[in-house]
């Protein structure tokens, strides 16, 4: 008798666990959704190796914006120059390297620092003078957009040097040459892919004993196993798909340093915590004491930089600076933030909604153009998907209030 | 004679909250009915269910109205039909005018073109009878949340309404605007209009209750009738708290030493008015281990004072000094200001306090994270035991540490809001209307926690309306009016009548 109430109430504390955190799976699951749709529908070829790995190179840049993107609207702004800052980037990176001959590496350098600046710039008129990001970032995309075509003096300038391709281009070179199945398998991507799981799973767990001790566990044992083992199938998964590549590309190690950085600031340091704080009601964070306009100005300087940087892998990747570089970025940007949970009113949202978000659009481009869709239909379903995933977060707020 | 209202077994959860257990609530027609309990015990949960914030279905129980049924899905239901309510929490919009935020929603139009003749003067109308001395025009950012609050009466006055439910209206008004409204209830209850006044002010519940139903865990404990004349505030004191509570301010045991904190010559002008001097030449000083009140009307500027002080965060061209432990210090920015030991507990939580969208262990340590942290990185589990201690030694009635603060009742809020400025571990402690909105036996906790640091030979400044409690808690009494300091006094020599006095005579 006693087992049986036992279990029912632990199956009402799964319920209750999954409804509160709704959000969270739906994204997750619809992810998935998508993916099996256009694995079937594609005929098996978005799982295959090389369309993955095509996959992360496609959208690395756009993943590394929507970090600091979700910074900056947690913190209740939006920044529109994204997609024109770095095309500017890529731009400025051609005329050093292609044109004057810089260094690959000081030129990077001094690119990031530019990204920064510019950022900055826009952070300290959004910060001071209180002028609403959505104006002084509306007119970063125009500046930007226009200077990137007058540094280019409106032609396509490339190739870039070798080095500087391998940023997009290359992969992390194996230590064996090893073969499976008949193909090469590159072991070291699967090495590391190993290692990475067994981290993060690691981490997982000792976060769970800790809050075991000290009785904050909410979520109930049946999902954090699942969800470890979800995530262990799902990296060692991937790490399989690249090694039956050509392994690790250099922007996937790139972008996942990033990611674990973006998400350890967000969820354990000060600076994250205040940004939660700003966004979540401005007025009480700045009577706590928080010095509100350095945070805002250091958000935009963040997002310059990673612009910058989206701007130099686009350039590397495509082995030239075009004036259309960077065209609609943010948009794909901004909606990955939104569809990934982040609130239009600042104060919520999450890296790795951001990061799932940007994936969600990533692979729909993706198994929507192996299907012959045009660019057309593209958009429309982009712009429904968008709409669906704001709609159905409104939806469930008013359900729960 | 039949219940205007009767709620019957009314069940409210929310998710891990069991907010009410079969409540039963009947109001008989033309009466006062009082609704008490402790911070937290669900009161304002059931008005919500009443005015139809919950809507039927989210809730079990019956409504019954003038003697039948009511399933409400919104609030214009409840409107319909005569039933309006006041929330705790004002929803006015700010930058509307008094006539604008009086027919919003309820304009007098004519084919949607709106007659602001017509608006104007039943404005002058309704304002006068809430005692409000304002242009229609003025803007809602404009007045005090004691003006608000009595456009928000006048708002309900101007729906034709049978039941008016007041969600805690006296909290942010002094005592002769309380008196004011008090009189207008028992006006409308002479036109045959029934009230269900929620307050924590208990001389209220006495004076003007015809009945007071008694709430304490999300049940009903009592319902009492005043008429037989054995109601007094020990009893209901003693219905919602469940136990005797002997003494309404906690004994101290402080030796009041040096001076902490001294101001000289503090003159602060208005943010938007750069002519207009808000603050004229305010002298202070409190001393270690004493609380300090500052006695005053609505709009005295007590608030603008403190909040001048703590960082400059409110107002322009400010000037004086300020002086801790006796050396001058730079309070100029917020964050210079708690470097030098001050904190600031706002009076209005909601907008100043808390961050609403998150959970109780976030708000109480964002005033200083650097104690749960090293290098810039958050030690969970040391905030975890800081948050979770707090909720201990306050009481702060919620599910966990986790729940978000803007599902806390209003009280829990402001315990919420104490415990952040508490563990900054200040010097000198600025508290306004520490007690709005508090239950008898959370306010005996906090005079507790004041207490406690006043013995730890900390400084305490109270700003409060409610005289008996300034009166209650402070060794010495500053006496502010129209931006001066006009008296001071020991609180030996102090008294209601001497406070009104000092005031009077400036
Ligand atoms: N939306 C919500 N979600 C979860 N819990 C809630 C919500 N609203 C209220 N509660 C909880 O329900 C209980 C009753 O709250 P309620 O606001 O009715 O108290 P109250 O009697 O009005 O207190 P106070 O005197 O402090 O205003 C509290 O424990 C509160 O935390
Ligand atoms: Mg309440």
């Amino acid at each position: 008798m006693a087992q049986a109430t036992e279990t029912s109430r632990d199956k009402i504390d799964i319920l209750h666990f999954v409804k509160a955190n709704i959000r969270d799976y739906a994204l997750l699951i619809s992810l998935l959704i998508i993916m099996a749709y256009f694995q079937y529908s594609t005929n098996g070829t978005l799982f295959m190796p090389v369309n993955m790995t095509n996959i992360i190179l496609q959208n690395s840049y756009i993943v590394i914006m929507a970090l600091g993107m979700l910074l900056i609207i947690v913190a209740g702004h939006i920044d529109l120059s994204v997609g024109s800052v770095s095309g500017f980037i890529g731009a400025v990176a051609a005329v050093f390297m292609v044109q004057w001959k810089m260094d690959p590496i000081l030129s990077v350098v001094v690119c990031l620092a530019l990204g920064a600046l510019i950022g900055a710039l826009q952070g300290f008129f959004v910060a001071f003078y209180r002028i609403p990001a959505f104006i002084v970032t509306l007119a970063g995309m125009l500046v930007f957009k226009g200077l990137a075509l007058t540094v280019l003096g409106g032609a396509s300038v490339g190739p870039f040097p070798k080095e500087f391709q391998l940023l997009s281009s290359g992969y992390v070179p194996d230590f064996t040459t090893f073969e499976l199945f008949g193909q090469p398998f590159n072991v070291l991507a699967m090495v590391i892919g190993l290692v990475v799981t067994a981290l993060i799973v690691r981490a997982n767990f000792k976060e769970r004993s800790n809050q075991l001790q000290h009785s904050m566990a909410e979520e109930p044992n049946v999902i954090f196993y699942g969800r470890n083992i979800l995530i262990a199938i799902g990296f060692l998964g991937f790490s399989y798909l690249m090694a039956r590549y050509r392994g690790l590309p250099n922007v996937l190690i790139v972008m996942f340093a990033l990611i674990v950085l973006f998400t350890f600031i967000t969820t354990r340091t000060t600076f994250g915590r205040r940004i939660y704080a700003l966004g979540g009601n401005e007025k009480a964070a700045k009577l706590s004491g928080i010095n509100t306009e350095r945070l805002i100005l250091l958000t935009f300087t963040i997002m310059g930089a990673l612009a910058g940087l989206a701007g130099l892998i686009f350039a590397a990747r495509l082995n030239v600076a075009t004036p259309k570089a960077g065209l609609g970025f943010e948009l794909d940007v901004i909606a990955a933030c939104f569809i990934g949970g982040a609130a239009t009113t600042g104060g919520v949202g999450k890296v790795v909604g951001a990061v799932i978000g940007a994936f969600i659009m990533g692979v729909m481009n993706n198994g929507m153009s192996i299907m012959g869709i045009g660019i057309d239909w593209q958009q429309v379903i982009k712009g429904v998907v968008l709409m669906l995933a704001v709609f159905l977060d409104v939806y469930y707020k008013q359900k729960q209030g | 004679m039949q219940p205007i209202l009767e709620m019957r077994d009314i069940t409210k959860t929310f998710p891990g909250v069991k907010a009410l257990t079969n409540v039963n609530l009947s109001v008989m027609p033309a009466e006062i009915h009082a609704v008490v309990g402790e911070n937290g015990a669900g009161k304002s949960t059931l008005m919500k269910v009443l005015s139809g914030v919950y809507p039927d279905g989210t809730f079990t129980g019956k409504i019954m109205f003038e003697g039948k049924e009511q399933k409400f899905s919104a609030i214009s239901d409840s409107e319909d039909i005569g039933i309006i309510i006041i929330h705790q929490e004002l929803a006015l919009v700010p930058l509307l005018s008094i006539a604008e935020n009086l027919f919003l929603g309820h304009e007098t139009a004519k084919m949607g073109v709106i007659n602001w003749y017509e608006a104007y003067a039943r404005t002058k109308e309704l304002l006068k009878k809430v005692g409000l001395n304002e242009s229609p025009d003025t803007l809602i950012t404009n007045i005090g949340t004691g003006k608000q609050q009595l456009v928000e009466i006048a708002k309900a006055l101007n729906k034709k309404v049978k039941l008016l439910i007041l969600d805690e209206p006296t909290s942010s008004l002094n005592e002769k605007d309380s008196d004011a409204l008090l009189e207008l209830l028992m006006e409308f209850r002479a036109q045959g209009i029934s009230s269900i006044l929620i307050t924590h002010k208990l001389n209220e519940v006495t004076k003007v209750a015809d009945r007071i139903t008694v709430i304490r865990d999300g049940s009903t404990i009592d319902t009492m009738d005043c008429s037989d004349g054995t109601v007094d505030e020990d009893r209901i004191i003693r219905a919602m708290v469940g136990r005797e509570l002997s003494d309404r301010y906690p004994p101290r045991h402080a030796t009041v030493g040096q001076p902490v904190l001294e101001v000289k010559d503090w003159s602060v002008y208005h943010p938007h008015h750069a002519e207009r001097q808000t603050i004229k030449g305010v002298n202070l000083t409190v001393n270690a281990g004493e609380v300090v009140g500052i006695a005053g009307l609505m709009g005295a500027g007590r608030t603008e004072f403190a909040m001048s002080l703590f960082g400059r965060s409110w107002g322009q061209k400010i000037t004086g000094t300020v002086k801790l432990h006796g050396k001058e210090v730079d309070v100029s920015t917020i964050p210079r200001a708690m470097d030098a030991g001050l904190a600031y507990v706002t009076e209005d939580r909601k907008t100043y306090g808390l961050v609403l969208i998150d959970h109780i262990k976030h708000n109480i340590t964002l005033a200083n994270l650097e104690d749960v942290s090293k290098r810039g990185v958050i030690d969970d589990i040391r905030e975890l035991q800081v948050a979770n201690g707090y909720r201990r030694d306050l009481a702060i009635r919620s599910s966990s540490v986790f729940q978000k603060t803007g599902n806390l009742s209003g009280g829990n809020q402001q315990k919420v809001v104490l415990s952040k400025w508490l563990f900054s571990g200040p010097d000198v402690l600025i508290l306004d209307e520490p007690t709005r909105g508090i239950d008898v036996g959370a306010k005996y906790e906090i005079y507790g926690i004041i207490n406690k640091l006043a013995e730890a030979g900390k400084a305490v400044i109270v700003i409060s309306s409610e005289m008996p409690e300034l009166l209650g808690m402070s060794d010495r009494i500053y006496v502010m009016n129209e931006g001066r300091f006009v008296a001071e006094m020991p609180v030996a020599e102090a008294s209601q009548e001497a406070i009104m006095r000092a005031i009077m005579r400036s």
